[in-house]
């Protein structure tokens, strides 16, 4: 059992960085244009700019 | 000077103005050197328009960075100071077809909305958290954890659970007491008193090492919680930044006459009684004032619903939002601001919300006799295993758990889910609803009422005698109408542009303001107007038609008569609302002929015409003291008071910005067919939502009796509330099956004709 000791941490710990990445998202307005999203992935930016 | 721009539809407008010392309000500093300004941009609604402006924009030299918000249809811009002005931007955006306009997200209120949101999408992320944390280490505890271990477990559930439930139970914590507070019960307070009674008893087990801890259940009931008020926040939020798009593009302010005859801008705020302003043809007036000079015809249709304008001498008296049609004239102001015929119909409105009763929602007249109930069953169990000889900490074990049981978790969700399933089902069809207690509200009308000019009409005359006409006469008279503002001008040259025809080009033209146009064309003479100036005889019918005269030379006038033509499925929609049992009457402005004519039409039995903003306010809220529940259907600014008296209101997109912030309900699209698609919309999901709340209290029926026995484990407890919560959800899901009545392109049609409207008013 002293393998919780490990464990338990390690649990934490990831779904801590789970939590700080969403919340880092939210903060970096990531969810503010969610259509916008979806088309923007199709979007061919690999065109040189005029 | 810039040159009016050409739309993507083919359309002109004249470019938004940044005026001086108002440009400071849009801009922010966006870093050293670096400003960031934000345009609206209501004409981006396809997905190309992303890679248009943010290539272009960002191409201009001084141009950090453009980037555009599809959902929000802005686009915001980060440029160097000093190196190009917002203006330039501006000007950009309307070469590349698209209207601009600055914006302040705090005119809106969006910005609160925008944090709002933020803050219950963070409570429900630290709610999953911890939900997912601590349901691992309890499912450790029920497949047999036991001793020293279990107690690890259960200190580790209560130092995630504890901070979780104190952050993310806030917005339930906060209601619960305001209502408190008011004397009031809503389905907080079993919320956050199931909540926090599990928390502190499974604390004060964990620190007796006893068995069960209900830590899991606390977050869990939390997260769902959270997702069913998030549900319901982002319905809101959605219906009023679309809204918000809308507000209209002109620039209010006027061109201020000073003493000495210099002429300068202000904006409409700093106008004051005895200021002197000139007005051009196809502006708004921009305050209540007397004409001094200039004789015009004014357009009225916002403020009394009539089509045909209305000359104007000096001396009279014209009012905030009508439009000058046909000359420049000047104005000196009477009343403005708050003294303005606009802002006396604001205060009537204001009178007309106040005296409406307060709507309580489904789910708080539910909790007015779930709350007591629940709380008598807890009370109830104790005092019985008190009776039965068990001691005090065994009976308020059970008390607690029926109290964990009966959270209300799935009535939280029973509700929200529903209702942002059927307004995103809506949304897509182009049907815009502020909030849930409106969708509430909406299945709940027994009367519509429709006004008539722009709401059951397109609210733009269009030609329809006579049909067959010369092409030369249409083009003449075209050529002639061309150069006037006038809404039967206007209606003549689209009528021709639709039968591909070109506009000759009439030399001299003159615009007689009451009377009509003249010109010159191959040496002839023409004349388009009134009867009495082309020399025809008056004719004693009233048709309800609008007339225009053309006469060429001395030949024989001809007579063009117009009609304010219907939406599309007028007819059809008002068929549909008295099949369902709906009484339907028409509420206009309008003359009795013009308004009879369209009743007939359309088959609507009771008809009032000739009603001022007052009579149609009396109108509704006499029917409302009868007892009926009103559904107001208008657009214009003589119908603001009306819809804030109406048990609940729809406006067009087309609206006035005064009818369409007063409207709970806005539809895009010119088709009047949503009108009856909302309301049944709004039938089926009342249906469901009540179908959700026998469940939710179903499983209670079943549920409660074993907490009472103390049957329910801390396991028992997190499956129960979690399957009925997942029931509830999926039977929500079923009001976006079904066939989608309407087109699926409205809302792409919804977008133009906005751009459209917009474009009116920016002309």
């Amino acid at each position: 059992m002293n393998v919780l000791i490990y464990l338990i941490p390690i649990a934490l710990f990831m779904g801590g960085v789970g939590l700080a990445a969403f919340i880092w998202s939210l903060k970096s307005g990531q969810y503010d244009d969610l259509e916008g999203a979806a088309w923007r992935i199709l979007q061919d930016d690999d065109t040189p700019k005029p | 000077m810039t040159l009016p721009c050409c739309t993507l539809d083919g359309e002109y407008f004249q470019p938004f103005k940044l005026e001086g010392e108002d440009a400071a309000r849009w801009i922010s500093s966006a870093g050293p050197g670096l400003k960031r300004i934000e345009f609206l941009v209501p004409q981006a609604n396809r997905p190309e328009a992303m890679a248009h402006i943010e290539t272009d924009l960002g191409a201009l030299a001084g141009v950090t960075s453009a980037r555009l918000n599809l959902t929000g249809r802005r686009v915001a811009v980060v440029y160097e100071e000093g190196a190009i002005e917002p203006q330039a931007l501006i000007d950009r955006l309307g070469f590349l077809g698209y209207m601009a306009r600055p914006f302040d997200p705090r005119e809106t209120g969006l910005t609160k909305d925008d944090k709002e949101n933020a803050k219950l999408l963070r409570a429900l992320a630290v709610a999953g958290f911890a939900a997912s944390n601590v349901m691992l280490l309890s499912v450790s505890v029920w497949s047999g954890a036991e001793g020293a271990t279990r107690d690890l477990f259960h200190w580790l559930s209560a130092m995630i659970a504890l901070p979780a439930v104190a952050y993310a139970g806030r917005p339930f914590f906060y209601s619960a007491v305001n209502a408190l507070r008011l004397g009031r019960v809503n389905m907080d307070v079993p919320i956050s008193l199931g909540v926090l009674l599990a928390s502190f008893m499974s604390l004060f087990e964990t620190i007796n090492g006893e068995a069960h801890a209900y830590f899991d259940a606390s977050v869990t009931l939390l997260f769902f919680l959270l997702a069913g008020r998030y549900l319901d926040h982002l319905m809101r939020a959605r219906a009023r930044s679309a809204i918000a798009q809308l507000v209209s593009l002109s620039a209010e302010g006027a061109t201020l006459i000073e003493a000495d005859g210099s002429r300068r801008y202000v904006p409409a705020r700093d106008l004051k009684a005895g200021m002197v302003v000139a007005v051009a043809a196809g502006d708004r007036l921009p305050a209540d004032g007397l004409i001094r000079e200039g004789t015009s015809d004014m357009d009225r249709s916002l403020l009394t619903g009539e089509t045909a304008p209305e000359t104007v001498k000096p001396g009279a008296l014209v009012h905030a939002g009508e439009m000058n049609v046909t000359a420049p004239i000047t104005v000196e102001i009477t009343a403005a601001g708050n003294d303005t015929f606009l802002s006396e119909l604001v205060r009537l409105m204001a009178s007309a919300e106040q005296g409406q009763s307060r709507y309580i929602r489904i789910a708080d007249r539910l909790a007015r006799f779930y709350s007591p109930a629940v709380h008598t069953l807890a009370a109830v169990t104790l005092i019985g295993w008190m009776l039965l000889g068990n001691g005090w900490h065994d009976s308020i074990m059970a008390a607690i758990a029926v109290l964990i049981i009966t959270c209300p978790c799935a009535l939280g969700l029973a509700v929200p889910a529903v209702q942002v399933v059927a307004s995103g089902k809506l949304f897509r069809s182009g049907v815009m609803i502020k909030d849930g207690a409106a969708l509430e509200k909406l299945a709940g009308v027994d009367t519509v009422i429709f006004d008539k000019t722009g709401t059951l009409t397109k609210g733009e005359p269009a030609l329809v005698s006579p049909l067959m006409v010369s092409t030369d006469t249409l083009a003449l008279a075209a050529g002639l109408a061309q150069a006037s503002k006038h809404p039967l001008s206007r209606a003549l040259v689209r009528e021709v542009a639709k039968r591909g025809l070109q506009p000759v080009t009439v030399s001299d033209v003159a615009e007689h303001p009451g009377l009509g146009l003249s010109g010159t064309y191959a040496g002839e003479q023409l004349r388009l107007g009134n009867r009495a100036w082309c020399g025809m005889e008056e004719s004693g019918e009233d048709l309800g038609l609008l007339e225009f005269a053309f006469r060429r030379g001395a030949k024989p006038a001809v007579l063009f008569q117009f009609e304010d033509q219907l939406r599309p499925d007028a007819a059809t929609t008002i068929a549909e609302l008295k099949q369902m049992g709906l009484a339907v009457h028409l509420l206009s402005g309008d003359r009795e002929a013009a308004v009879t004519r369209v009743a007939d039409t359309v088959g609507i039995d009771t008809a009032v015409s000739r009603a001022s903003p007052q009579a149609k306010l009396a109108y509704v809220d006499a029917l409302s003291k009868a007892g009926r529940h009103v559904l107001m259907v208008g657009d214009g600014i003589n119908d603001a008071p009306a819809l804030a008296a109406g048990y609940t209101s729809m406006a067009p997109a087309t609206a006035s910005d005064i009818g369409r912030t007063a409207a709970e309900t806005v539809w895009m699209g010119e088709s009047a067919a949503a009108v009856a698609r909302a309301i049944k919309v709004s039938r089926r999901t009342q249906r469901i939502a009540k179908e959700n709340f026998a469940l939710a209290v179903g499983y209670n029926v079943f549920a409660v009796p074993l907490a009472m026995v103390g049957f329910v484990s801390p396991l028992v407890a997190a499956v129960a509330m979690s399957t009925s919560s997942i029931i509830v959800i999926a039977n929500a899901l079923r009001v976006g099956l079904g066939r989608t009545s309407g087109p699926s392109s409205a809302r792409v049609d919804g977008d133009q004709q906005t751009g459209r409207n917009a474009l009116k008013d920016a002309a």
